[in-house]
């Protein structure tokens, strides 16, 4: 039996560019099951925080701690990014690159990749370079890339940004279904109406500040402060 | 030159002895001057041509056309043996020099320490080395009474192959550490998040790269093929097993044979655009040639 990665504590978190506190101090506590989503106007600081728990960006001050040891959580998680990093390789080897870092063998790789690949609606590009997909197919090549090791915590950075309604759907689908196969999903986006659809909690951050946590119905049905307030109601009307 | 007393550095200087070339020399209408001729003196031979103000006709250009076609077409066998031995030589210095140059751009494009800077900033300067001085230290190392001396290394193709790698190591890693660079830049988050070894780090940014690092590759291949200094000092321009087009070339020039010196450069870019097109023509047949 492998230890749980989660719940994760996170205690008076800074991150600093330079002479600049961009996000903190945030302390927060993310449980074992469900789908939290980050929500917050842009520039709120919801990319730094995600890329702070996944260990990308460093902490000057405060910490962080996971249920089991940090080097064995780091390989439990994957990330997408907000901006898709695209590999000179053709799609299929993309997808299939994670599992070729875990030895896995080239053709099993490969053949794994393909399946991941047309669960993401990518099945005729297979064999494209990555580079000349058009914006939302790269994202959902990068979707599939970070699902192929089965990761037991997956964090994605409003990975719906540049989609399509019907692919947004498409993604919001292989997200429930990952979530009930038991994958944590820790995923932003400014979209309020996608957070309505997935999340089964809330982190409203903006500017640097975590302002509310707490379970989805209750977060939209009376947000505490004015800041989200405004929030969901502009994304409302607009 | 401090170690001539020890080899036989003067000896008398053979022409790419063939008698063909003879005939076409002197047919050509060429009145090269006699300077008096010694190998590693073949620079100062040709300035000294040129401040004497040997003129250089257009004709000298042409007949050299001619005469490169004619050499090559009759399968002179002088020239076929200069010409696989440049071929080997720079060959076999470019692929070392590769093999060092190249995880060495891609280890410094990686790793962040402290002289990183400064090692960067050496590499740069280095890539200026003179080719003369190369020889000349060379030269001294592998002389008899040098420290490597007992390898009997000088005047040999090998010794050749060393300073060319000396030479062109610090181009083929300098080039590559930018290609690499850059594309670390893009591929940090994700290979980081991908909990990527620093071994298999390395090893996805010169595969994805690898256009590029071919383009470094050929550079360096570029400035070996067509490098003189270094080589005349340390392999002495000896017939039959040390010379080749470059030492030939300043060799013929020397004696005022500027046609056959000319017709020898058009061989020398011949071959450099040859390797050029091959490696480029290989690598295209990938796949992804469309990156
Ligand atoms: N070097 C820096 N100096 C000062 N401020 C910085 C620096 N780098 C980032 N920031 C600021 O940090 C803030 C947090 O940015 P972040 O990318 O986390 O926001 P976000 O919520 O993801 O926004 P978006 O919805 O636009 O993606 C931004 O306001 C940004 O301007
Ligand atoms: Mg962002």
């Amino acid at each position: 039996m492998v230890a749980p990665l989660l719940p994760l504590t996170v205690r008076d978190a800074e991150v600093w560019r330079g002479q600049t506190r961009i996000l903190g101090p945030i302390s927060l506590n993310l449980g074992e099951s469900g789908i939290t989503i980050v929500l917050g106007p842009n520039g709120g600081g919801k990319t730094t925080l995600l890329r702070m728990l996944h260990g990308l960006e460093r902490m000057r001050r405060g910490n962080l701690s996971w249920s089991c040891s940090r080097e064995d959580a780091l390989k439990r998680q994957a990330f997408v990014f907000q901006q898709p990093v695209i590999m000179r390789r053709s799609v299929v080897e993309s997808i299939a690159y994670p599992l070729l870092l875990d030895q896995t063998p080239k053709r099993e790789a490969l053949s794994r990749a393909a399946e991941a690949a047309a669960h993401v609606g990518l099945a005729k590009h297979l064999d494209l370079p990555a580079q000349v997909l058009s914006g939302g197919e790269k994202q959902k090549m990068a979707l599939a890339r970070a699902l192929i090791r089965k990761p037991d915590l997956l964090f994605l950075d409003e990975p719906c940004a540049s989609l399509d309604g019907q692919s947004t759907r498409e993604i919001e689908d292989i997200l429930l279904r990952a979530g009930a196969d038991g994958t944590r999903i820790v995923m932003s986006t400014h979209n309020v109406g996608q957070a309505r659809r997935l999340a089964d909690e809330i982190i409203f951050v903006y500017r640097g500040q975590l302002h509310e946590i707490g379970p989805a119905p209750v977060f939209f049905s009376g947000p505490k402060t004015a800041e989200a307030t405004a929030h969901i109601n502009g994304d409302l009307l607009s | 030159m401090p170690a001539s007393s020890e080899v036989p550095l003067a000896r008398p200087s053979h022409p790419l002895a063939s008698k063909s070339m003879d005939n076409l020399v002197r047919t050509s209408g060429l009145s090269g001057q006699f300077v008096y001729f010694e190998p590693h003196l073949g620079l100062l031979a040709i300035v000294l041509q040129f401040r004497s103000g040997a003129d250089f006709p257009m004709n000298d250009i042409l007949a050299g056309l001619a005469q490169a076609l004619r050499l090559v077409v009759s399968f002179d066998p002088t020239l076929y043996e200069i010409t696989l031995r440049s071929l080997s030589v720079t060959l076999t210095a470019t692929i070392i020099a590769s093999l060092i140059g190249l995880p060495l751009g891609a280890w410094l494009s990686v790793n962040r320490f402290r002289a990183r800077r400064f090692v960067i900033a050496t590499l740069n300067a280095l890539m200026g080395l003179p080719p003369v001085v190369v020889g000349l230290v060379v030269f001294v190392i592998f002389s008899r009474s040098g420290p490597l001396g007992v390898l009997g290394l000088l005047f040999t193709t090998k010794v050749m192959i060393i300073a060319q790698v000396i030479l062109i190591t610090p181009i083929i890693a300098s080039v590559a550490h930018q290609a690499i660079r850059e594309l670390w830049a893009e591929y940090h988050d994700l290979l980081i998040s991908l909990n990527a070894t620093r071994f298999q780090r390395i090893k996805a940014l010169l595969w994805d790269s690898r256009r590029a690092l071919l383009t470094a590759s050929l550079t360096g291949f570029g400035r070996a093929v067509g490098e003189v200094g270094a080589i005349m000092i340390v392999g002495g321009n000896i017939e039959h097993s040390t010379r080749v087009l470059t030492t030939a070339i300043a060799l013929e020039t020397g004696k005022g044979n500027f046609a056959l010196a000319l017709a020898l450069g058009f061989v020398l870019i011949a071959l450099a655009l040859g390797v050029n097109y091959a490696l480029h023509f290989l690598s295209r047949t990938e796949r992804s040639s469309r990156w």
